[in-house]
């Protein structure tokens, strides 16, 4: 039993659920955000205040958090293993074709890893009492933040990056589900390239929009 | 045709190999790349000098014997074919070639281009047959096939076992290999009885013998000479599941 649920492929599939379950969260995340374009302060912050006292939301966070570590972890678990399959290398570049960023996970996702950190040294610590602020008011930490334009290039960096993670994820996590045939692969491949195109771009536009007016 | 070759020279799986490089002339654009190899080993004899050792066998791309990475590609630049059915004419005269052994942990260099995949036929032998005693073939009509489904498991059949999509894949899966010999059992009523143990035996050995994990890039797809489709895979990870 131990060899079945603790081999490659299971630990793919756990790692799959996983990333399903955060990009899931994403446009939910990407929803409330969307609220920091409005110029009344009230309705993010309600929101982000809602998020963090509803007892509902409460075990999602929980959930978050876990499918956040499981995926990190089991990531940079595979990879590892994956690099030790070859060690001794090519001396030519492997010039095999390749799904778009399949190859870079690692690197794109690492990216991601960096972002969140800072995301919660600058929001979540907040919330916890560990950094100064107003947890009743991120609507203005987000837009003080915004408005150092360092900050605002790091995050469209980072969301670049995370595009190409999302676009080979969420083709990977049906194969990997083994949800994918020669019929549906086309159209996952599509709904892959919406997805990773639409959900950054709408965080991406937030810092610009503050920006420009 | 004049050739430059860069080719790995190992003495056995201890020892350090390096690149040795010669000149090869009078290659012709129909030779296969194989015999292109024959006629340098032929011309190495000749001089005195130690040959190339390559593996090679039925020179009709069905035995898998013949597995190099050549500039870059395993079995070549060209889609669908085996290094023994890699035209010559499909490289340029003057042109450098860098052949190397295929890479991966479970595939140890036995001598200078040839390695060790016996890791394959160890996941072979875990489970991929129906162990039924065999008597006289039965009436072909007695059980019915889908006609899509012999389809696809014969697609799947064709895989020769050569290593290839090993080789391609930055992380040394087998995953399309197994997911062949798979599927060939699967997609048909014989298969069926014994799906679940095959596909955890198989499973298993894959990982002991040391193959990578599938990150779904598709490289093995694009280097299978046997063009076994990515789909396959898909339907290992459902038959594992179903096997929980
Ligand atoms: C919002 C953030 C993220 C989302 C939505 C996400 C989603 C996904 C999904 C759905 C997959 C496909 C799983 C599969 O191949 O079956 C995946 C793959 C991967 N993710 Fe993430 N991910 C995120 C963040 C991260 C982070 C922070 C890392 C950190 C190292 C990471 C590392 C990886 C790696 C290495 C793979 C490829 C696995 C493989 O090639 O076998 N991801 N991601
Ligand atoms: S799947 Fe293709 S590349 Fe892999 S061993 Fe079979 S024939 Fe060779
Ligand atoms: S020599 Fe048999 S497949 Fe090439």
């Amino acid at each position: 039993m131990n060899k079945i649920l603790f081999s490659a492929v299971s630990k793919k599939f756990v790692m799959a659920l996983a990333g399903l379950f955060l990009l899931l969260f994403l446009p939910v995340h990407l929803g409330i955000n969307l609220m920091l374009l409005k110029s009344d302060p009230e309705p993010f912050n309600s929101a982000a205040h809602f998020m963090a006292t509803f007892p509902l939301i409460k075990v999602v966070e929980v959930l978050l958090f876990l499918t956040i570590l499981i995926h990190i972890t089991y990531g940079i678990f595979l990879q590892i293993q994956n690099w030790l399959s070859r060690p001794v290398g090519y001396k030519v570049r492997n010039k095999s074709e390749t799904g778009a960023f399949s190859r870079f996970m690692i690197w794109t996702g690492g990216s991601v890893l960096i972002f969140l950190v800072i995301h919660f040294f600058n929001f979540y610590f907040i919330k916890l009492g560990l950094v100064e602020g107003d947890p009743e008011n991120f609507y203005s930490v987000a837009w003080q933040l915004f408005s150092i334009p360092g900050y605002a290039i790091l995050y469209w960096i980072c969301f670049l990056l995370l595009g190409f993670h999302l676009y080979h994820a969420l083709q990977s996590a049906f194969q990997t589900l083994g949800l994918s045939n020669e019929f549906w692969k086309p159209v996952i491949r599509a709904i892959s390239l919406i997805y990773a195109i639409a959900v950054p771009v709408g965080f991406a536009i937030i810092p610009l929009v503050i920006w420009l007016f | 045709m004049k050739l430059k070759l860069k080719i790995w020279k190992q003495k056995n799986a201890a020892a350090k190999g390096r690149f040795e490089t010669y000149d090869l002339d009078g290659v012709a654009p129909e030779m296969s790349f194989v015999e292109m190899l024959a006629l340098l080993n032929q011309t190495l004899i000749q001089q005195g000098r130690e040959p190339v050792a390559f593996d090679h066998d039925c020179h009709e791309g069905i035995c898998g014997s013949c597995g190099m990475y050549i500039n870059g590609y395993p079995h070549g630049p060209v889609k669908g074919l085996t290094t023994c059915l890699l035209s010559m004419r499909h490289f340029k005269d003057g042109e450098t070639i860098v052949i190397e052994p295929w890479r991966a942990k479970p595939f140890p260099v036995v001598k200078d281009l040839i390695v060790d995949r016996s890791a394959l036929d160890k996941i072979q032998v875990a489970g991929g047959f129906i162990s039924v005693s065999a008597g006289a073939a039965p009436e072909a009509n007695a059980l019915p096939v889908r006609k899509h489904n012999s389809d696809l498991a014969f697609d799947s059949a064709v895989c020769i076992g050569c290593g290839a999509c090993v080789a391609a894949c930055k992380n040394a899966s087998a995953m399309l290999f197994v997911s062949a010999k798979i599927s060939q059992y699967a997609l048909l009523p014989q298969g069926r009885p014994e799906a679940k143990e095959r596909v955890r035996a198989m499973i298993a050995e894959m990982d002991k013998q040391g193959f990578g994990s599938c990150s779904n890039t598709g490289a093995c797809e694009s280097q299978c000479p046997k063009q076994i489709k990515l789909f396959n895979i898909a339907r290992l990870n459902r038959e594992y599941y179903k096997a929980l």
